[in-house]
């Protein structure tokens, strides 16, 4: 195709720039932010499921957390992190903090922290970290036989059997109800580890990616609930009633694929229109 | 002095984010400089992970307060550990064979059970649904069944896919591509998340245009 002449519409849309689509992309995405705030997202069933999970746990129950994501997940994890960290320690329920993905720990103790402190729990009594041992198959099946061989301190070096949160605490028996946030296959070993041998109830948050593949798990009943990527995120702020990140980033996200549908659609026109001319210069597709 | 550490870390971040964006328009050496600050910070951190959360408390403590086999034990997983360390070196490089040996056979032994007991059953429980009645939980079972019975007859290529097993095969394809189709939707959802907490990063810690 020559590039010097004047190309028509359908042309420049099956041959544009992917830095001008980029540019486009950044400014649809970055207008919702500024000037809208988001409303309520509905909620759907694999959320209220979740949502439902932590909700029937009782005051002095025991919520483990399973930090499996890294800053590379952050964005679509967080926000949902935060959400069930405020229902559980609104409802007074003990929470163990774990991971798997030793880089991302800190990102789940920063959001742990923040959140204790809104509910003015006690680290130790209310909350605990035990932070990050490798190989988290061995971990997983160690915790079913008991969690101190595995976990003998917190992150801080702490016997757990010195802190009221965890003296008491051996396996799985324990755990009411573990929640794992997820952006990766740790998933599938802890259902396939904790869960079906050890019958751990369980529930996940998961980027969007994953949560495809989560969603088995949630049909053949293995799994109580799931919250996938952000818009997951946005409709758990719903039931919990706090929106955040999840639900102030809802109209961008929409916007956002909008602008890729129409560019799909567009590019797809492009190339049909001008398949004639690539023909007829030679061109392969 | 921590107001100054979080005003310095916050610009610090922002221009990280700033300098891994630029690879969109293309290739420059503040991406670079992220990038190798990336890969150098994460190894780093690693490593102090391993010897805090791993070396230290599962092997160095307990060899010192253990006492009789459960002392001399740790010698084992010790020695494999530095016996990997051996690929370092041509000469001695088929050493490492023995703990990547073990590892795998653990890893085999442990997958398959788990495979079987936490994946492959469950799931096939999962497809024997009911079907009674003209209603929508019917047809959604009705489907579910269909999808998966015509996607393993896709993946039957002992037999040329003619006459029926083409006919099943084909509508097997459908929901394969249906698959890649949902996956690809959630990808893209992804992708614009992780760009969203960026920009509201810039934004609002960065900029503080938003709240």
């Amino acid at each position: 195709m020559d590039k010097g002449a004047r190309r028509s519409f359908w042309e420049v849309m099956d041959d544009m720039d992917r830095r001008i689509i980029f540019l486009i992309l950044l400014v649809v995405v970055t207008l919702p932010l500024i000037i809208s705030v988001g409303g309520e997202i509905p909620p759907t069933a694999p959320v209220i499921s979740a949502h439902e999970s932590v909700e029937a746990l009782e005051a002095g129950d025991y919520l483990m957390v399973s930090i499996d994501f890294d800053a590379t997940s952050a964005p679509e994890l967080m926000p949902m992190l935060r959400s069930v960290l405020r229902q559980a320690f609104a409802k007074d329920v003990k929470v163990i903090m774990l991971g798997h993905i030793a880089i991302g720990l800190p990102l789940g103790h920063t959001a742990l922290e923040q959140v204790a402190a809104e509910y003015d729990a006690e680290y130790g009594v209310d909350y605990v970290n035990l932070g990050y041992r490798p190989g988290y198959i061995a971990v997983m099946i160690a915790m079913g036989r008991e969690i101190e061989d595995i976990f003998g301190t917190d992150y801080q070096g702490t016997p757990i059997r010195d802190m009221e949160v965890t003296r008491d605490i051996h396996s799985y028996a324990d755990i009411d109800l573990l929640f794992g946030f997820e952006h990766g296959a740790v998933i599938d070993y802890w259902v396939r580890y904790a869960q079906a041998r050890f019958n751990q109830k369980m529930t996940f948050g998961t980027t969007a990616v994953m949560a495809p593949d989560a969603y088995p798990y949630l049909q053949s009943g293995q799994i109580e609930g799931l919250i996938g990527g952000l818009k997951g995120a946005a409709e758990y702020e719903t039931l919990i009633g706090q929106p955040g990140l999840g639900t102030r980033g809802m109209p961008a996200q929409q916007w956002g694929h909008l602008l890729v549908i129409g560019f799909i659609v567009l590019g797809n026109l492009g190339y049909y229109f001008t398949k004639g001319k690539r023909k007829r210069s030679g061109e392969t597709a | 002095m921590g107001s100054l550490g979080m005003i310095i870390g916050t610009w610090l971040a922002g221009f990280l984010t700033l300098a891994i964006l630029s690879f969109l328009y293309k290739d420059n050496p503040f991406y670079k400089l992220a990038e190798h600050l990336y890969v150098g910070v994460s190894a780093g951190y690693w490593l102090i992970y391993v010897a805090f959360f791993d070396v230290e408390p599962m092997l160095v403590t307990p060899f010192m307060e253990e006492t009789g086999v459960e002392k001399w034990i740790l010698i084992v997983p010790a020695a494999l550990g530095v016996i990997m360390l051996s690929r370092w070196f041509p000469k001695t490089a088929w050493l490492s064979r023995w703990p990547i040996a073990f590892t795998v056979g653990v890893g085999a032994g442990l997958g398959i059970t788990a495979n079987l007991q936490g994946y492959v059953v469950p799931q096939v429980q999962a497809t024997l649904l009911p079907m009674t009645g003209f209603n929508l939980v019917s047809l959604n079972n009705l489907i579910l069944v269909v999808g998966v019975v015509t996607t393993i007859l896709y993946f039957y290529f002992s037999k040329a896919h003619k006459g029926v097993l083409g006919v099943t095969a084909k509508i097997g394809i459908v929901f394969i591509m249906v698959s890649f189709g949902a996956s690809f939707g959630y990808t893209l959802m992804a992708r614009i998340s992780l760009l969203i907490g960026r920009l509201y990063f810039l934004l609002s810690d960065l900029l503080r245009v938003i709240d």
